[in-house]
Order: structure tokens, then C-alpha cells, then sequence
């Protein structure tokens, strides 16, 4: 194992080498690497303060890094706002959900990218297809059979947390065309609701979309994930196999307790 | 190093058996809760509840108040707090407030009234002038919010004072008279025009009222601009994320209120006749627009209520005050009951937003 990573027979999909991003004094990413190979679940696990948000961010066009270079698909990428990542085909589900509560569903489900009706009503009047969408809402919601929401329209402060959660899924899952990240998509579930979400990602991995997953729960990290990216103080400390460690190593390496062979604690 | 015991283990087995339904809640819905879930859905219920009451009370107590003619009146009387109450809306609709829509009209009417007068440009072109003039007074708003990133209250407190000023700096305290514009330039008086059908007049602006409200009802319904606007005022940072452009469109929403303040700033010309850069307008105006936006059930915290709500919020504004003038009493009457409203508007609002808990 070595600090490039493991498993790197074919090209990332979405690369990232030496991002630096600044707040003020704080350094979040220090000359950070990143790899996601095509098809595979990537974890993202740090111990708080590592700036495994940070380095989402920079991925998804939340953030701009002060210096180092993204690259998708083999071409240069920046990412200069979520929109313009999302248009490269680059999907997040924040922690947040990133969702307006008092918006419908549909509304909601197509933020930032509304369908107008076809012909003059859509073009000179600018009218929204609704009954596209909310057929469209309707469809990616019961393809995922994350739940059952009676009403398309309803809004979204109306729903559970665990419908929410799935709302906002679903919707990284519908547009998503290279990547999906996912932000702790199970911390605000119960079981059965987390174990829903598990099915979900690995569903969307089936349809050969890649995707980063930043959890704190090990247990679902080590099911899931193909690989481990480490995240320590700012920067990718190790990429491991599930298969290969326990989590208590992962445990140990994250918070500095351990470390991996062959790695030495940056200053 | 590797090969502990992996200890995902099984933790889930004890979920075989259990019930596959995912957070399924009991429903207990009394009357009161089916209506504040109702309310939640349309927002514009309320005020126009409020309103059919209150002309059912006055028609009781006036026999005088169904006749068509005070219907007309009170049109009248609300169609430049109607307008203003338009740009409030858009603006508070995004969690802002915009106080400075009475001043942004009055010197617009002033700009139009003056440029023709004073500099002799033809009245079409002037109003033109006067109407982007008030759309980029709106954008300084915008972008002191978007960009620069201070709160409306302050923006709109500040450019309020600087935009009366200039008003009166600008116009040197003239007001141009009636019979003037009426000779010399009509064009600024022509929202003052009416029909009579059936000798109930109806001024022009009445119309125009009810056709931007309409509108901005269509533009904020059905058209992504209009949710986007809906969603900047729910929660900022979500939206921004979900990939709407917050900053662009805050600046387009201040911007739009200018014009729209612009246009209530020509159909003053019509409605009073003269150009007087001292309009009590310009300090009133806001006030009252706030005034129709609350009672019209649009939410000070923004992202909920509706256009026709602010339209039926004006009306009852304006049912009051001709109703308690008909029946006789004290004029003060009316401001004594529009305070209750307001109260009791956000009242309940912050009750229906318990809908969602």
C-alpha cells in the first residue's frame, strides 16, 4: 500500500492533486490528493476538523480551492459554483439536504434545473411543465421505493427526516450522470431508514455510477464501501480496502493512533 | 496488520420480522388541525376570509356600502398602495424589506415630471427615463444586499433617506401643477384616465393594479424565476446549493421592486394630478405597503404567501377605512383596527408554520 492508493489499474474518474484551500489562518486542505475510480463506492473517513467537508466542497463547486487542480474524466475541470459541477454531471447530497422546506417536493426535486413546457406557453412565457415533473418526481421516488409519499405536492417540511433524506437521494440519483456524493446520508436515520439508504447506494453503484460516501458509521463504511480514502489533517493519509483492515485500524489511522505502513505523519 | 474480526457483524438481524414500513405516523387530524394544514397550502385564504367578513359586516351596517360605486372607490383608493405593495411583496417574499419604495416612487414621478418639464423631453421618453431610473435605484438595493452583503433593514432604511433627499434636491422643492401636465404633457397623467360604464367610474390604474397582480401571481407560480424566489426567501444557503444563483436573483427581485415602484410613482401623477416631490408618499408609502403585505398573510421570514394575498390585504386596508367612514365613526377607528390585524396576521402565520412540526 502506498500513499497514492490502491488500485489504480485503470484512470480515476474524478482526480484531484494537490488542493490547498484556506480560511483565514486555518489551512482545511493541505495539498490534498484525491482518486474515484469508475463504478466503485469511495468512503471518505476523518476524524472532525480533518476537512473531509472541505475537500467535498471543492469537488461539488461549493468551494473554490486556493491552488491544485480537479480533473474529470481525464479533462481539467473547475468548478466555479454547485451548478457548474452539477452540469458536468456531478450530483451532492449535503448534510443539509440542501432542500427549501417550504417547497414541494417536485419544486424541490428540480431546483436549479425546472423543465418549461414545450412550444410558446414554455418558450415566451416561461411556463414550468409541472405535470412532467411531478410525473418525473413521482417515478424516481417509487423506482427507489424509498417510501411511500402520497402527494408529490406536498412540502417538504411536511415529511419525515428519513423522507427528506431520501428525497434529496433521489434526487442526486436522478440527475447524477458520473458522480454522486453523498454527505452522511445515514446520520439522521434510524435502522431500518439507514438501511434503506445502504440498498439505495449500492442500487445507484449497480447502474455504474461511481460514488463518495463520507459517513462516521464504520459499520456502514466497511459494508458499502469498495475503498477507504483517510483523511487526515488536511490531507488523504492512506487509501485502504475494507477487506483488509478492521475498523478499528481505520479507527486508529484517522485519528492519528496508528499508522499505516509505509505512510509518515506529515508535520 | 490486517484481519481482526470485521465487527459489522449482524447487528441488523433482529430487523427480520420486523414491520418493512418506514416512519409511518399516526394521524390524528381534528378540525383545527385539517384547517391550519389547509391555510398551509394556501396562504391567501386567510386574508380573503377576512375580507369577505369584513364587507359583510359593513354592508350590514351601511346600507349604502353595495353599491358599485364604493366598490370603485376603494379600488381607487388602493391602487397605488397595491402597486408598492407588489414590490414589497417580491422583496419580502426573499425574507428582505425594501423601506424605501414610497421614496423610490415619489422621485420617480419627480424624474419624469421634471425631466419633461425642466430639460423639455417628450413626456413618453421621460416616463421611459423615469421608469429605468427607478429600476437601477432598486438595483443599488439589490446589490447592496446581494454583494455587499448588509441587511435590507439598513440598506433600504439608509437609501430611503438618501433618495428623499435627493427628491427634494433634485426637484428644488417645485411641484409642477396639474393643469400643466394636463396641457403640455397628458401621457403622465394617463393612468388618471377612466371609463364610466354605467356612470361608475374606474380609473385606468385600477386596471393596471389588478393586471400586475395577476401577472406577478403567473411569474411567481409557474416560472423557475418565481420559485427561485420563493426559495432564496426559505433558506439561502439550500438554495444556493441546490444551484439557484441567490445573488442574481436577490438584484433582479430589488430591481423589479424599483420599477414597480416607478410605475406606482406615474400612476400618482394620474391619481393626484400634480408632480410634488413632497407626496406624503414617500413617507407613508412604505409603511402601508408593509402593512398590506402582512395582513395579505405573506411572511416577514420570507418563502411563504401569496401576490393575491398582498392584493386582498390592500382591499381590506381599504374596506376599513370607506366602511368605518360610512358608518361615521372616528377615523382613528381604522388605524386602531389595522393594528389589530397586523397582530393577529402574523399571528397567524407563525401558527400555520406549526403545520409543518
Amino acid at each position: 500500500m502506498d500513499q497514492k492508493g490502491i488500485g489504480m489499474t485503470q484512470e480515476p474518474i474524478l482526480k484531484a492533486r494537490g488542493l490547498v484551500k484556506r480560511y483565514g489562518k486555518v489551512t482545511a486542505l493541505d495539498r490534498c490528493d484525491f482518486d474515484l475510480m469508475p463504478g466503485e463506492i469511495l468512503a471518505v473517513i476523518g476524524d472532525n476538523g480533518a476537512g473531509k467537508s472541505s475537500l467535498i466542497k471543492a469537488l461539488s463547486g461549493a468551494v473554490q480551492p486556493d491552488a491544485g487542480e480537479i480533473t474529470l474524466e481525464g479533462r481539467r475541470a473547475q468548478f466555479a459554483s454547485p451548478l457548474d459541477a452539477r452540469a458536468q454531471g456531478i450530483e451532492c447530497v449535503y448534510q443539509t439536504l440542501a432542500m427549501s422546506p417550504a417547497l414541494s417536493i417536485a419544486d424541490n426535486m428540480f431546483m436549479g434545473r425546472e423543465l418549461r413546457k414545450p412550444g410558446i406557453m414554455g418558450r415566451w412565457f416561461r411556463q414550468l411543465d409541472r405535470p412532467a415533473m411531478e410525473q418525473f418526481a413521482r417515478d424516481k421516488l417509487s423506482e427507489l421505493g424509498l417510501m411511500t409519499i402520497q402527494n408529490i405536492n406536498q412540502a417538504v417540511e411536511t415529511l419525515s427526516g428519513g423522507q427528506r433524506q431520501g428525497v434529496a437521494v433521489a434526487r442526486a440519483a436522478a440527475f447524477g450522470s458520473k458522480v454522486v456524493i453523498l454527505d452522511e446520508p445515514t446520520a439522521a436515520l434510524g435502522v431500518k431508514e439507514s438501511r434503506r439508504v445502504l440498498e439505495l447506494i449500492k442500487d445507484v453503484r449497480a447502474r455504474g455510477i461511481p460514488i463518495i460516501l463520507i459517513s462516521h458509521n464504520m459499520p456502514h463504511v466497511f459494508e458499502v464501501a469498495d475503498r477507504i480514502h483517510i483523511h487526515r489533517l488536511g490531507r488523504r493519509l492512506c487509501v485502504i480496502r475494507p477487506d483488509e483492515y478492521s475498523m478499528s485500524d481505520a479507527v486508529a489511522f484517522m485519528t492519528g493512533a496508528k499508522l499505516p505502513d509505509g505512510v509518515e505523519e506529515a508535520a | 496488520m490486517s484481519s481482526e474480526t470485521r465487527t459489522d457483524g449482524n447487528f441488523e438481524a433482529g430487523l427480520s420480522g420486523a414491520s418493512q414500513k418506514v416512519a409511518v405516523f399516526e394521524e390524528r387530524k381534528g378540525g383545527l388541525k385539517r384547517l391550519q394544514e389547509w391555510l398551509h397550502m394556501t396562504p391567501s385564504a386567510v386574508p380573503m376570509i377576512v375580507l369577505l367578513v369584513a364587507v359583510a359586516v359593513f354592508g350590514l351596517l351601511s346600507p349604502n356600502f353595495f353599491k358599485a360605486i364604493t366598490i370603485s372607490t376603494i379600488l381607487q383608493q388602493i391602487a397605488i398602495v397595491g402597486i408598492l405593495g407588489c414590490a414589497q411583496s417580491l422583496v419580502i417574499l426573499t425574507a428582505g424589506i425594501d423601506l424605501s419604495v414610497g421614496a423610490i416612487a415619489v422621485f420617480s414621478s419627480v424624474l419624469m415630471g421634471q425631466i419633461t418639464f425642466r430639460y423639455g423631453v417628450p413626456a413618453p421618453a421621460s416616463i421611459l427615463l423615469g421608469l429605468g431610473l427607478g429600476t437601477l435605484m432598486g438595483a443599488a438595493n439589490g446589490w447592496l444586499v446581494a454583494r455587499v452583503k448588509l441587511p435590507p433593514f439598513i440598506v433600504t432604511l439608509g437609501t430611503w433617506q438618501i433618495i428623499l433627499a435627493a427628491n427634494y434636491i433634485f426637484s428644488a422643492n417645485e411641484t409642477i401643477r396639474s393643469s400643466a401636465i394636463a396641457e403640455n404633457a397628458p401621457a403622465l397623467q394617463f393612468w388618471g384616465n377612466s371609463i364610466e360604464p354605467g356612470g361608475v367610474k374606474v380609473l385606468y390604474a385600477v386596471f393596471l393594479l389588478i393586471a400586475l397582480v395577476a401577472i406577478l401571481a403567473y411569474v411567481l407560480r409557474h416560472t423557475a424565476w418565481g420559485r427561485h424566489v420563493y426559495a432564496v426567501g426559505d433558506d439561502p444557503d439550500a438554495a444556493e446549493l441546490a444551484g439557484v444563483r441567490t445573488g442574481r436573483v436577490l438584484i433582479q427581485v430589488y430591481a423589479l421592486a424599483g420599477l414597480f415602484c416607478a410605475v406606482a410613482g406615474w400612476v400618482m401623477i394620474g391619481r393626484f394630478g400634480s408632480v410634488s416631490p413632497s407626496a406624503s408618499t414617500g413617507q407613508m408609502g412604505n409603511i402601508q405597503a408593509i402593512t398590506a403585505v402582512v395582513i395579505g398573510g405573506i411572511s416577514l421570514f420570507g418563502g411563504r404567501g401569496s401576490i393575491v394575498g398582498m392584493f386582498f390585504g390592500a382591499m381590506i386596508v381599504g374596506v376599513f377605512e370607506m366602511g368605518l367612514k360610512m358608518v361615521g365613526t372616528d377615523p382613528q377607528w381604522t388605524f386602531f383596527l389595522i393594528g389589530l390585524l397586523i397582530i393577529l396576521a402574523v399571528a397567524v402565520d407563525q401558527w400555520i408554520r406549526k403545520a409543518s412540526a
